[in-house]
This record gives C-alpha cells, structure tokens and sequence, in this order.
C-alpha cells in the first residue's frame, strides 16, 4: 500500500526533521522556564517576534547568522518583561504570559505594516541553505533525512546537548532545577532565587526567539500573519510529554514532526476522498493520544507557577 | 557529659539588642544573647515567643529593625543568607528545606560552587560527604532522591549540608517535632559529638526535657524578650516551666472512669491515598473513652482519620457506629451522625480563613432546619449561634462578622472545638489537636476533650506528643506503615516502649522493620 510506502521514502524524515526543528527550539526554551519554575506561555508571541525581528534583520541587509542573534536578543527582552511580571512581583503565570503572547503577536504585525503599508505579496529574502555533510549525507536514506539539512537544524540538536549538560552538570543548572523545585531550599543555601529564576526565563526566552526564526529564515523566505500557526502551544504540551527532560522533548518534537511530515503525503493521496482537513487533524490527535500515555505519571517541578516571596512562610 | 564550665571560653557569636516588628506585634524586643565556643545552648520558649524570628534575623531571611549581629568579633551584614552562610553559620530549619526530587549530593552541593563553573566536581563532593557522614555518625546516600529518605534522614541531609559548608555554628530549630524518643536521644549524642570537635550549637525547643538534656546553658524567651539565662546544671524543670510561661499552669488530668458500649468499630480496614496506606486496621472505641494513636507522622494517621471522618473511602473492611454496619460513608453521612472531626490542619481543613466566623461555625449545619428554612439561610439565627460559642468558649475577636483569618491560632481552634461540640456528637475524631497552640491554649483543648469524655462522647485522639497522649488516653496504640498496635492500658504503658514501636519494634500485627 502506498500510505505505507511512504513510511520509508527519506523525503518524508526529512520534512519531519525540518519541522521539528523550530519545536526543538521552543520545547527548550519552554523546559528551561518551567524547570525554574515559571510557566512562559509567551511562547506563542515570543516565537512570532523572533520569526518577525530575525526576518527583518535579513531583510535590511543583515548577515542571516545575525538575524538569529537578533530573534535571540529579542526574545530575551520579551523574557525580561515576562520575569520581572512574574518573578519579582509574582503576577499570575498564565494571565502574564498570555499578555505577553498577545502584546508580542500584535507588535510583531503592527511593526511589520508600520515598514511595509503597502505590499501585495511578502517581501523575500535568502534563506539559509541545506549544509549537506560530507561522507555522512551520502549514506542511502539516513544521509538524506538527517544530514542534508540546514545549519539551524543542526544547531537544535547541538541545543539538545547543551541544555542537558547545562541541567545536570553544571552548577547553574543545580541552582535551575532547585529553584524550580523548592525555592526555600535555593535561598537557605545562599542561591538568590530571583536572579536565577529571571536568568532562566531570558535563556529560555532567547531559544523561543531562535525557534520563531527558523521559519522565516529557513523553513520560508517571508514573514507572513499566523505564520507561527500554534507551534509555541504545541512546544508547551511537548515540555509535558518530554517529563521536563530534554532528551525525552527531542523524541517528542520528532514524533510531532513525523506525525505532521506523513499527514501532509497522505492528504496528496487520499485528499480526494476525504477533506483535508481531518489530515490536518492528525497530528494534533495523534499527539494527545501520546501525552496521555506518556505524561500520567509525569512528575513536574514542584514550585512551578509558585511565586517566591523572601521572607514569607 | 560536656558540662564544662563555659565562662573562660571565647564567644563566637554575639546578638546585641536584636528588635523586630511585625505589624502591630513586636516579635523581638533588644534580645542580646552569646554563644561560647563548644557549647550547647537552649532557646527556650513557647510558641510565638520569637526564637524563630530571632534565629531568621540570625540567618539573614529577615532584617531586624534594630541590633546588631557580630560573629568572632566580626559584624554580620543583615539580610544576607549568603553572608551568614560565609561567616560559617548553618540552619537546620523545622520545615526542612530540600528538594525532594533532587538527590542528597544535589541538595549538599547546591551553592557551594561558582554558578559559572563549566562543571560541577560531583565525584569530589561524593567522596567528602561520605567522609563527612563517617566521621559525624550520619549515614545517609549521597545519591537517593531525597523523597525517599525517611524524616530522621532528611534531618541527617540538612545537618551534612551545614557541615558540607564547614559551618562552625549550628542552628537548630525544634530539631525533635519529627523524631521518636529514640532518634531525638541519638540526636542529642550527635551534637554532644560535634562540640567536643570545637562547634557551636543553638538548640531551639519548648520542650524542657530535651533542654535540660541536651544543652549546658539555657536563654528564655517569652512574649518577644529575654526573660532569663541559667546554666543547665542548676536548674529544675518547674523553675524553667515557670520561667518560658510567666505563670504557672495546672495540668489537665484524666479522672479515672467506666467506658460504656462500643461507638465506633474498625474491622479490617485496607486503604490507599498518595504515600499513604492502612493494611488491616481493626479497633474499637467506647463511649466514655479515649483512645490514644502515637506514631511518627506519615504512617496512616492521617488517612485513619479520614476514614474514620468519611472523606476516604476505604478499599475493605467494615466501619460500624454503635453496633450498625455502615453500607456507605461520606463526610456528610457521618456528621449527621453525630461524629465530629477536629481536624490536623485548622487552615487547610477546619476552616475557611477569608469568610466569616459566623460562616464558618455554621458550615457543618447550614442545612439543618435549624439554619435552614425554604431553601433560605437565617442569618439572625446563624449570628446568635455564633456568638453564644464565642462566648463560651472565651474566643477573642472583634465580631462574629470578623475574618476567621485575623484571628490567632488558639481562638480558631476553640472556634473548631465549639463548632465540635455544639451537637453534642457521639464520637469526636481529635487529629492533632493542640498542634501549635500555645501552652495555654493546648490546656485549654485538653479540658474540653477531657469534659466531652466525662459526657459520655468517644474520643479518638491522634498525635505526635507523647506527653499529652499518656495524660489524657485510657487506651493508646501506635500505628506504623499503615498497621495498629493493640491497644494498651495507660497504666501499663511508658514513653519508651512507644518510642520503640513507633520505630517499628514489637508491633504485634506483623511485618517487622527497622525504620531509619
């Protein structure tokens, strides 16, 4: 059968890889937040504004490896704002960080008619190229899905590495965790809960920006509305299925990638029979079946969404 | 003993008119104290006396409003856990702070390293906690999760993590709440071990035994000042008693009587929430009773309690009030009747704090004809009913529109205890009762307990004092991981033999094990 066939042609890996690339990003950047204990549902925003301000920097002339630090940069700003909402004053995590999706969202939009009132179709630009790796990318369908990508692709799985080692082999990530599960116990022991909570919050901000850019610099050549089309929402549910675990939030956005890579053959085979958009379902379906099976037991930090408030017992 | 004369020996810390303000409540007023190298010294007071805020001043989670704090001559800058950590002292708080889901080295090592060190040497501090561990008589782990550690091995992690940090001075605050009689000797034996190595040690209690057991020299606070220091060698335990409450106060005494027909029956009862099981429970109660439950927290006592009020369903077994098998339970079944709870925690379960008293004392009842008519609340009747229980039952508040939230520990649970008593209940289910109370509002809980039995209630009477238990019960068992001891005469029981059961020993209903 053909639906099967397509399991193992290398064009369908390597649209799931492409895809799950910019959910690497985000997944990390939101596990990072929530292991520090704050909730950052400015994903969403986040993203957009970092697809929006690397996009641009590309646009004015900027080097494309540029326009990453940018979406970077801003991202972390958005971060700042998210932190010092949530952390020193101790706003509701879910009211701000929907705020700061809203206010990162329409700045986006309103910035880009503010510098283009009147174009009919979106401005382009040149997006990074596939970087095949010598040797390696020959190798018969593996060589093909995994390592004739583009540099940022390569970089989240890099991103995966590093967030881990940051995690559990550094003493920052022990001060990360900490906070993140009993900050009364980080203070006790001479940690300042505040600085390390916010430091968490922009790191993780700042990779939310990075994954925003990879669709506008490497997945398209454009900035277009609803572009991010729910991608930060899923990286939150992913932070879940992944139980806090970067290894584990790397398989997640690869199932979600090849879920979304397969949906989209099978509607070219069967779209004539069925609307597409029970194809466009799937994915989403698919992976509340998984997050089911997979986050029952899932044990998260205990003092997330708990505001810390020094001296209070 | 190290009960050597401290006077020559040099002091290491010095609190100078340390004062603190809370609102309208003073909680520290010009406390100067010293502590001398090698020595043990007693905080003692009561409940809201200030040895926590004083000891939090010390620690840098607050600043005083006035005072000054100088360790080995040097001054402490305030607010700063950083700096009192540096200068060498360590905190063994009562609500251990650790992160459960973290491992023991993980805790120890936390703060310790530079945050912007590529790594963290994980084999080197393995190596000296174990060293540590070795050397002070503290086994424990370096690498469980700290969520598996038993409570008497949390406490050895928050001493190792002091010690990790080279601390001179130790600070422990009611470091014995969690322990049986016998952790808390072997504890004492560990601190005298580390002032003869040349540390310092602040014991904080409202227990005078274990003052005068552990400590050379005692300071007294109460209301907020230093009221005496004494040396422990000279000093009995009325004189302290009298010294930590300003007044003396009689003891609640349990009048011998006849327990009349069983109230509640208990036959096999298998349950399961979180952590917590019961395998097998079966007692009895009698009208005119009350029987006592000892056991280190954790072991089924709670969810006992909930069985026992409805709120979990047990998995088997049988519940019978006065002889009548109960085909279904439910909190609302068993109020109607005529079991009353005073519940383990006043804030989470007794009450509501942000409604008002009258809300809150008739919350049991506001569907009983006697609130109730047509689907409507009389709150004339609701208001009266709330100011005959603050009356007499001496609560101090402003109204009975007042906030439950205002008002202090002691006058919520006399609101509880006269909610309680109100219906005049068959059996009354006490979990903790005097938990927090000051001492003359835990007699206060007594005597009522004490009244409700000579009525004729059944009284079910769970805690972790073990003096209040063998004052009080006719009857005490212990539970340990979800099982019951027979219960036992007072006469025939002593501090002792609870101590070793609740560490597992001599349990007569099985599974033998040793807890850590």
């Amino acid at each position: 059968m053909e639906a099967v066939e397509i399991l193992f042609t290398a064009s369908l890996w390597a649209a799931a890889i492409r895809i799950a690339s910019p959910l690497i990003f985000g997944t990390l950047g939101e596990l990072i937040c929530e292991r520090a204990g704050v909730l950052n549902l400015g994903i969403e925003g986040i993203m957009t504004a970092g697809a929006f301000a690397g996009w641009l920097t590309v646009f004015l002339g900027g080097d494309l490896w540029l326009g990453v630090a940018v979406a970077a940069m801003v991202g972390a700003l958005f971060g700042l704002l998210h932190g010092f909402l949530v952390v020193p004053l101790g706003l509701s995590q879910h009211v701000t960080g929907i705020g700061i999706t809203l206010l990162a969202t329409s700045l986006s939009y309103y910035s880009y008619r503010l510098i283009f009132p009147s174009v009919t179709s979106p401005p382009k630009i040149e997006p990074f190229q596939p970087w095949p790796i010598p040797f390696v990318s020959d190798i018969p369908v593996i060589g093909e899905a995994l390592f004739r990508q583009t540099p940022l692709t390569y970089l989240a799985f890099v991103a995966v590495l590093l967030v881990a080692w940051l995690l559990y082999k550094t003493p920052i990530g022990l001060a990360i965790r900490t906070v993140g599960e009993n900050p009364s116990a980080a203070e006790a022991q001479g940690v300042d809960v505040t600085l390390v909570r916010m430091g968490a919050v922009m790191l993780g901000s700042a990779l939310m920006g990075i994954g925003g850019s990879f669709i506008t610099l490497s997945a398209f050549n454009s900035f277009f509305f609803e572009m991010m089309n729910g991608r930060g929402w899923i990286c939150v549910a992913l932070v879940v299925f992944g139980s806090w675990r970067p290894g584990k939030a790397l398989a997640g956005a690869l199932l979600f990638g090849a879920f979304d890579a397969y949906q989209l053959r099978l509607q070219q085979l069967a779209g004539a029979y069925v609307p597409y958009q029970v194809f466009l379902m799937l994915p989403f379906i698919l992976s509340i079946i998984a997050l089911i099976i997979m986050s029952r037991r899932a044990a998260y930090p205990r003092a997330l969404m708990v505001p810390y408030r020094k001296g209070e017992r | 003993m190290g009960k050597t004369t401290a006077g020559e020996r040099e002091t290491v810390l010095r609190l100078s008119g340390i004062t603190k303000q809370f609102g309208a409540l003073l909680a520290n007023d010009d406390i100067s104290l010293s502590l001398r190298r090698g020595e043990i010294l007693g905080l003692l007071g009561e409940n809201g006396a200030g040895k926590t805020t004083l000891m939090n001043i010390l620690f840098g989670h607050y600043v005083a409003d006035a005072g000054e704090i100088e360790v080995e001559g040097k001054v402490l800058p305030p607010g700063l856990p950083a700096a009192a950590l540096a200068a060498g002292i360590g905190m063994v708080h009562q609500h251990f702070t650790l992160a459960e889901n973290l491992t023991v080295l993980d805790n120890i090592v936390l703060g310790t390293e530079s945050l912007w060190q590529l790594s963290s040497n994980s084999q080197k501090a393995r190596t000296r906690i174990r060293q540590l561990a070795q050397e002070f008589g503290l086994e424990v782990d370096p690498d469980a999760i700290v969520a598996s550690l038993s409570v008497g091995e949390r406490q050895r992690v928050e001493i190792l993590k002091a010690l990790y940090r080279k601390a001179k001075i130790l600070v422990l605050d009611e470091p014995t709440a969690v322990l049986t009689p016998q952790e808390s000797a072997a504890l004492f034996e560990t601190l005298k071990r580390f002032v003869a190595k040349g540390l310092s040690i602040i014991f904080i209690s409202h227990k005078l035994g274990e003052i005068l057991a552990a400590c050379s020299r005692v300071s007294v606070l109460r209301g907020g000042r230093l009221v005496a220091e004494r040396g422990v060698a000279g000093v009995t335990r009325s004189e302290l008693a009298e010294l930590m409450l300003g007044r003396s106060i009689p003891q609640a005494k349990a009048e011998i009587q006849k327990s009349g027909e069983v109230v509640l029956g208990l036959h096999g009862i298998h349950a399961r929430h979180n952590s917590q099981v019961l395998d097998g429970i079966t007692l009895d109660i009698r009208a005119g009773e009350i029987l006592g439950i000892a056991g280190v927290s954790g072991n089924g006592q709670s969810l006992l309690a909930d069985v026992v009020s409805g709120v979990a369903v047990p998995t088997a077994g049988t519940l019978a009030l006065k002889g009548a098998t109960l085909s279904r339970t439910g909190p609302r079944v068993m109020v109607n009747l005529g079991v009353a709870r005073i519940p383990e925690d006043r804030h989470a379960e007794g009450l509501i704090s942000d409604m008002s008293i009258t809300e809150n004392v008739i919350s049991e009842s506001y569907r009983s004809a006697e609130f109730a008519q047509r689907g409507f609340i009389s709150w004339k009747k609701a208001r009266g009913f709330a100011l005959k229980i603050i009356t007499a039952y001496e609560v101090k508040c402003p109204s009975p529109e007042a906030r439950v939230r205002l008002l202090s520990g002691g006058n919520m649970q006399k609101l509880i205890l006269g909610r309680v008593m109100a219906n005049n209940p068959c059996l009354i289910l006490a979990n903790q009762p005097t938990r927090g109370l000051d001492v003359g509002a835990v007699n206060y809980v007594h005597e009522q307990l004490l009244a409700a039995r000579k009525r004729g209630a059944a009284i079910l009477l769970i805690s972790e004092d073990l003096d209040e238990l063998l004052s009080l019960s006719d009857r005490v068992a212990v539970m340990f991981r979800g099982q019951i001891s027979n219960a036992s005469p007072r006469e025939s029981t002593s501090i002792k033999d609870l101590g070793l059961m609740m560490a597992g020993h001599g349990l007569k209903t099985g599974n033998q094990s040793h807890a850590a």
